[in-house]
């Protein structure tokens, strides 16, 4: 267990420093693979059905969720099994704020946020208290309990049948179609949130962050504050979650109790373990796990998916500790060998 | 610059440290010797206050040091390094040295996300002064190299280099020549030499290697069961009859 672990740090502190890694690509192709990437993400509401459309701006409001979850679980070494809730709390929040408020929608989204980071402090402090399983426990009860809440509130929450709301429109002057328009409109969301905590990451913060995971007493003995680094990761993976929360209403036009269960919260978390744990591509990785989960489970009734994602996770953790993330490194790293040697 | 007075620190049925007393003053090099349990390590602790005491003083430049929060005391020019190593192993060589320096920084969660003015410059100031620090110990062609998978020496010498990039006036090294080789403790007494002088430090240094204390420290004292038993100059200590019958009686 213990090499496997230490591996995986290892393969962190590659990713999270490129600087020194051998290349073997000159810059200039570095640069065409990057312009064709984005390229194909940019193309991609054009080229795929309305349908896949949504799918794919699902992928990307999933993204969001776990590159926060990943700023908790993965670089901060903490533990949430109710991160749906948070989730859920930009959702509703958005739904409520459409509903009633007389505001733009993009509006919505930095009060989601603020509403998410605040929750995120308030639970990262109790959370300083608890490690392990107990804050696995807490967090789980909060997913656990959240459906219920919104039900017991229908004036607020539209209860068990939840709340529609406009979604909104396509600007007139893009000609672009709904589900293109919340397409780009998801895909900006998640290039800001990615740049942000990619920023983060690669400062001065986010080594203090990744100091306190890796050795806390020695952290602190170097001026770090632990509960400091601990609570703010909470507050800003709390808010992703609400960012992320607020998309997917714009994106559905939809929020139900049943669509925030535990079991979102499971996935959400096997879906970073799948894509690959303190990695920022885990995170894309992983939405799309989550995606494919959450729409089969619209087929599959019961608890099969639930049983599904956990056998994945025992997996996973079994043949890739590192994830789809550890995997693509390594498979990128064999490539470039084989290119040097040429 | 530090008085200790009457620490005593129990655990459970053990007395780590009973009622030690050491003045240490500003630019001195201390030897801090003892057998295997003796407490030397749980006195570190006290000072770095990962361990609070449960009688005695410790004052540092005037202030009580019990009053300091443990992530403080970096800021007040305590730095320290650790027996048994306490590396960042996922971080790089150069990002641990630069934790080191956390206290000369300032970018945080929101000012360095949105890239605020100064994030950029503060963060090639800390890594230039980390490449500095990593220079004076001969480190710095590993410094893209993960704190993980390097010897134990080479680690120690990692561990002295980010308690270095403190910036600290008092420096605590515990046992830093365990491991290294004969000619490796040579050079490694010429760094801590050169170190104090060219950063102005007080260091008091635990050390079993008798060679390496005797030819680097004016001062040394012996700790034995929790107690200071003996203090003197190296010669002096070395001698002492009750210094030689603790370790005596521990190798028997
Ligand atoms: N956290 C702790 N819990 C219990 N006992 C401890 C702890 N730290 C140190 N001790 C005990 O205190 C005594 C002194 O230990 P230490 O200071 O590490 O000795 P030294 O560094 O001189 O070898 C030992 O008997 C050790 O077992
Ligand atoms: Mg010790």
């Amino acid at each position: 267990m213990k090499s496997t672990s230490e591996t995986a740090e290892r393969e962190t502190a590659t990713e999270a420093v490129p600087a020194a890694t051998a290349r073997v690509l000159p810059p200039w192709a570095r640069w065409v693979l990057l312009a064709l990437a984005a390229a194909a993400v940019l193309y991609a509401p054009f080229y795929f059905a309305p349908f896949r459309v949504f799918q794919l701006t699902l992928v990307l409001v999933y993204a969001v969720v776990l590159l926060g979850l990943n700023l908790l679980v993965g670089y901060s070494g903490q533990i949430s099994l109710g991160h749906g809730a948070f989730f859920a709390v930009g959702a509703y929040g958005t739904a409520i704020l459409m509903r009633d408020g007389d505001i733009p929608y993009l509006l919505t989204l930095p009060i989601a946020a603020a509403v998410t980071f605040v929750l995120g402090l308030a639970f990262g402090v109790p959370a300083l208290r608890l490690r392990g399983l107990y804050l696995a426990l807490v967090t789980l009860s909060m997913a656990i309990f959240l459906p219920p809440l919104l039900k017991r509130f229908p004036e607020l929450t539209g209860g068990s049948q939840g709340l529609s709301v406009e979604q909104p429109a396509s600007p007139a002057w893009t000609g672009l179609a709904e589900d293109q328009w919340l397409y780009y409109v998801s895909l900006a969301v998640a290039v800001v949130a990615f740049v942000l905590v990619r920023n983060l990451l690669r400062s001065r913060a986010g080594r203090a962050l990744l100091a306190v995971r890796e050795n806390e007493a020695a952290a602190e003995v170097m001026g770090v504050r632990p509960s400091f680094y601990k609570t703010l990761a909470f507050a800003w993976s709390a808010m992703l979650a609400g960012v992320g929360g607020a998309v997917s209403t714009w994106v559905i036009g939809y929020v139900a109790p049943d669509s925030f269960t535990v079991v979102l919260s499971i996935n959400l978390l096997a879906g970073l373990v799948i894509g690959g744990l303190a990695s920022l591509s885990g995170a894309v990785y992983g939405a799309f796990f989550v995606m494919f989960v959450s729409s089969v489970a619209q087929d599959i009734s019961g608890a099969a998916p639930g049983i599904a994602s956990g056998l994945l996770i025992i997996a996973v953790m079994l043949i890739a500790p590192t994830g789809v993330a550890g995997l693509v490194r390594r498979l990128t790293a064999a490539a470039r060998r084989r290119l040097a040697k040429e | 610059m530090l008085e200790v007075e009457q620490l005593t620190v129990r655990f459970g049925g053990i007395t780590a440290l009973s009622g030690v007393d050491l003045r240490v003053s500003a630019g001195e090099l201390i030897g801090l010797i003892g057998p295997n349990g003796a407490g030397k390590t749980t006195l570190f602790n006290c000072l770095t206050r990962r361990y609070t005491p449960d009688s005695g003083r410790l004052a540092y430049d005037g202030d009580d040091l019990l009053r300091v929060a443990p992530f403080a005391i970096a800021r007040r020019g305590i730095s320290r390094t650790f027996q048994n190593l306490g590396l960042f192993p996922a971080l790089t060589v150069r990002e641990n040295v630069m934790v080191g320096a956390h206290q000369h920084g300032k970018a945080g969660f929101w000012s360095a996300p949105l890239r605020l003015p100064g994030v950029r410059t503060e963060e090639a100031r800390l890594r230039e002064e980390a490449d500095t620090v990593l220079r004076r110990l001969e480190l710095l062609h590993l410094a893209d190299h993960p704190a993980a998978g390097l010897p134990f020496g080479t680690l120690k010498r990692v561990e002295v280099a980010r308690a270095l990039a403190a910036k600290p006036k008092l420096l605590l090294l515990d046992e830093p020549v365990n491991g290294l080789t004969h000619g490796e403790v040579e050079d490694f007494a010429g760094i801590v030499r050169r170190i104090r002088d060219d950063f102005d430090l007080t260091i008091v240094v635990v050390e079993h290697h008798m060679g390496f204390v005797m030819g680097l420290c004016e001062r040394v004292v012996c700790l034995d069961f929790g107690r200071v038993i003996s203090e003197g100059t190296p010669e002096e200590v070395q001698r002492d009859p009750a210094v030689i019958e603790a370790y005596l009686g521990t190798e028997a």
